[in-house]
């Protein structure tokens, strides 16, 4: 069993995090992941680079209450939790979240719950940079809001 | 001392990260804004605009809340992360 979570601006290899998720667990027969990239277009504006600040100490400790909360609600064997932070490119990864848990039903409901509390409540913030060199920093969705909304117990 | 934190474009508008102040002057969260406000009377529609979030000793506080000596309150605005 191996719940983990990571800051960092490194990027990080999907195969690597996927071995460490089913290392040594002959019962995760489930293994579900989500991987964000950063995209070319936001609302219309077209994007050449992404910067994200966080606040150091609350995002640590935030992420790791994701994780006792998801698996408090579901039956998991491990989960991993890697997002970036610095300046970063077209295409490159931002986040990550990997579980595996026995069934997929698990698996599947606790990676959303993950990435939706995610996008909600940790403190990360990004700024576009789009093509003429303009920044500006992303506004928040109501979407995101109703998303983790719906995980309310 | 309480040490207050301001984050992302709210640390850009306001052109400072981070500020000290007695905890004698801020017995609770509100009390901190109020302080802050009067000091700094710039900050007035930053503050009423921009939707902050809350967060004392790196939690979320929605409501008033008792400060202590020591403690660290951040503003920052809504999040983008994922």
């Amino acid at each position: 069993m191996s719940f983990s979570i990571a800051v960092q601006e490194n990027d990080f290899d999907v195969g690597n995090e996927y071995a460490a998720l089913i290392e040594d667990e002959v019962n995760s027969g489930a293994v579900v992941f989500f991987v964000g990239r950063v995209r070319d277009v936001n609302d219309g504006r077209i994007i050449t680079k992404l910067s994200i600040e966080h606040y150091p100490g609350m995002t640590e400790k935030l992420l790791d209450q994701l994780l006792d909360e998801a698996r408090k609600r579901w039956q998991l064997l491990s989960a991993r939790i890697i997002h970036r932070c610095g300046d970063l490119n077209l295409g490159d990864q931002i986040v990550f979240v990997g579980v595996s848990s026995a069934h997929r039903q698990d698996a599947f409901h606790a990676a959303e719950f993950l990435m939706d509390y995610l996008k909600a409540r940790a403190p990360f913030w990004k700024k576009e940079i789009d093509l003429s060199g303009e920044s500006i920093w992303v506004e928040a969705k109501s979407k995101d809001e109703e998303a983790a909304e719906r995980w309310q117990e | 001392m309480i040490h207050v934190v301001f984050l992302a474009q709210l640390r850009e508008q306001l052109g400072l990260a981070s500020v000290d102040v007695s905890s004698s002057e801020a017995k609770t969260l509100s009390e901190l804004k109020d302080y802050l406000l009067q000091k700094n009377p710039s900050w007035v529609t930053t503050f009423q605009t921009m939707n902050l979030l809350t967060a004392v000793n790196h939690a979320y506080v929605k409501a008033d809340a008792d400060l202590q000596d020591g403690d660290e309150v951040a503003f920052f605005p809504p999040v983008t992360g994922g």
